[in-house]
């Protein structure tokens, strides 16, 4: 059970390889990294340097080689893959660059899709998802189809889709990577706001300095090793 | 459970909403499908209309005396004291003037031109007595009449009549060198008689020279049960050296071979087309995994379990090759279903039948659509369920 005072993420000494061929890439080699509950941190670095790897790590979608990994009070590295499933439906939120909305279903289909994970009626999920999708202000565009929306307004719908089940962590891989400034700015507000009035804690990965302005604070992962600086909020 | 079965629903309906995506590529394996059941339904409904054809044919209360070991009606002899001891025998039903029902007859083959083809096919000319007709259920003259004893008159089955050529009301046919004249056109309920020509038994006797001879024996029987009291008779007599059984059971037996060996060939040629739509099915349920893998990836990522993926790409699978059973299966019956053909029977002559389906060769049919659509989603869906989240997610 994950106390107040813990951190959130708590990574001791992980190290994670690629094979490719008959070569062996190291990413992270004796890393570690503590993120405190409610923080915003945004983790930057050249391509290849290992911060989608890191957040797929903490999101339990792929494996360390050695080394702990400890989220939201579990170790990860001890969860079988259907145990890691569970976990992640109850406590992680995921958002996408390219927002990974399912075509076919609308935007509400899209938002309900974490709920019918958990044990709720259809009428608390419906008020879920209509809450979810006025928090990032699409209550309006609940019928729509992902292809009759605009790259900002899709991005929200899987905002809306990474909180309905009210994770504590939620994941973002460079989210205003496919959005214009404007469009971006918006997002990354509502991102501050889940901070900042829900308490959610975020880990952001971005290319995006402009975009990382709006974390707490920032991570420069370069050859497998953290530079850290403070932000403004 | 409630989780895994909203899992489930989703992922299917995803995948089913995402169809029209993989339109061509699913129409292929439909299709396919879709043929592989409608070879198999000809084939069965050919099989189960021969059948039925001929084994409907059989009454229980009706025996038929064959020449021990004889396997048809064609290969057999009796002789006229066999024949008057078979009528002197137990459990032989008696008309109101006190004879035995019972009527020798001689079945010879003659050749006909089949309308469909034009080409020349053995049909069967049953010389029988005053008493045959009798014997058969459901006989009645559609057209003409009955031919007169002792004259070159013949009677011509109503299938027969449609399937063959030259046999209208009227009409003279040259059998063995004699000229014989259609006088009537006979039904019998659809049995297998209705496939024959009918003689006076002494007029074929004299001009094919089978004097003293009969070929088979029928007799109404006081009950069905007596058939087993007329057989102990015949056993037990050393003058007759017979085979005594219902005309059912001797109908069943007739039936049987030629309904076999068009099953067997039904089946193996099926089975090796099913082969080939397996392969399609595969093909497209590994394009369908791969199309959605970002999908399958994405709701991985979210929580969904690897079962539900497996069972969404299973499902998606069956439902492809349950549309393809169910076209296959509607195609055969527009096309076949009550379709008239003729093939040799048991006794060497054509025997003229309907195609015809019935529930349990449909189901025969889905079962092999779903049999296709089960092994053709199976290992594409434990790719989806296997697939690593990551690289699904960003290929």
């Amino acid at each position: 059970m994950l106390s107040p005072t813990d951190p959130m993420i708590d990574i001791v000494d992980l190290c994670k390889r690629f094979t490719k061929g008959k070569e062996t890439i190291t990413i992270f080699d004796g890393l570690n990294l503590a993120i405190p509950r409610g923080d915003f941190v945004a983790v930057m670095g050249p391509s290849g340097s290992g911060k989608t790897t890191l957040l797929n790590l903490l999101g339990g979608i792929d494996r360390s080689d050695t080394g702990g990994i400890e989220v939201a009070g579990e170790r990860l590295d001890r969860l079988s893959e259907s145990e890691l499933s569970r976990w992640r439906a109850s406590h992680i939120g995921f958002i996408f660059q390219f927002y990974n909305l399912m075509p076919m279903l609308t935007a509400a289909q899209n938002v309900e899709l974490p709920l019918l994970l958990t044990r709720l009626g259809r009428k608390e999920r419906r008020e879920r998802v209509e809450t979810a999708l006025g928090v990032v202000g699409l209550a309006d565009r609940v019928k729509h189809y992902p292809k009759e929306m605009s790259g900002g307004q899709q991005q929200r719908v899987a905002i809306a889709r990474a909180i309905v089940s009210d994770p504590a962590l939620l994941l973002c891989d460079e989210p205003t990577g496919d959005l214009d400034r404007t469009t971006a700015d918006e997002v990354l507000s509502i991102l501050q706001v889940l901070n900042r009035d829900l308490g959610k804690t975020i880990v952001m990965v971005t290319h995006d300095p402009a975009a990382a302005q709006y974390a707490k604070r920032s991570l420069h992962l370069d050859k497998g090793h953290f530079i850290e600086k403070e932000l403004a909020a | 459970m409630r989780s895994i079965i909203l899992q489930i629903l989703a992922v299917t309906t995803i995948n089913l909403k995402s169809l029209p995506q993989r339109l061509w590529l699913s129409l292929a394996t439909v299709i396919a499908v879709g043929l592989v059941v409608t070879v198999l339904l000809a084939f069965l409904s050919m099989a189960n209309g021969f059948r039925r054809t001929i084994a409907d044919s059989g009454a229980e209360d009706i025996a038929v005396v064959l020449r021990s070991g004889a396997v048809s009606e064609i290969n057999s002899v009796v002789l006229r004291d066999q024949v008057r001891l078979i009528e002197d025998g137990p459990g032989i039903a008696k008309a109101a003037d006190g004879k035995p029902q019972t009527s020798g007859e001689l079945y010879l083959t003659v050749n006909g031109i089949k309308r469909s083809t034009m080409t020349k096919a053995s049909l069967p000319l049953r010389g029988l007595g005053p008493q045959g007709p009798a014997l058969r259920r459901g006989v009645v003259m559609t057209a003409g009449r009955m031919f007169n004893p002792g004259s070159n008159e013949i009677i011509v089955g109503r299938a027969l009549g449609k399937e063959f050529e030259g046999f209208e009301l009227d009409q003279t046919v040259t059998f063995n060198n004699t000229r014989w004249t259609v006088v009537g056109i006979f039904a019998a309920d659809g049995s297998v008689f209705e496939s024959e020509i009918w003689a006076d038994l002494p007029v074929l006797q004299s001009l094919f020279k089978r004097a003293g001879a009969v070929q088979t024996v029928r007799a109404r029987l006081s009950s069905p049960a007596a058939i087993e009291t007329l057989r102990a008779y015949s056993d037990n007599d050393p003058r007759l050296k017979l085979d005594v059984m219902s005309e059912a059971a001797y109908f069943a037996q007739q039936a049987s071979n030629t309904s076999d060996l068009i099953q067997k060939l039904g089946w193996p040629l099926a089975i090796a087309m099913a082969f080939g739509s397996l392969a399609g099915a595969l093909n497209t349920m590994y394009s369908s995994v791969a199309a959605r893998a970002t999908e399958i990836a994405t709701l991985r990522a979210i929580g969904f379990g690897g079962f539900s993926a497996f069972v969404g790409t299973l499902v998606e699978s069956l439902i492809l090759a349950a549309i393809g059973g169910v076209i296959g299966a509607a195609a055969t019956f527009l096309i076949f279903d009550g379709f008239t053909a003729s093939t040799m029977g048991g006794s060497f002559s054509q025997v003229v039948f309907n195609f015809q389906l019935s529930p349990r060769l449909i189901g025969q049919g889905l079962l092999l659509a779903l049999a296709v659509g089960l092994f053709g989603g199976l290992f594409p869906a434990l790719r989806a369920a296997r697939m690593p989240i990551v690289a699904g997610l960003y290929g």
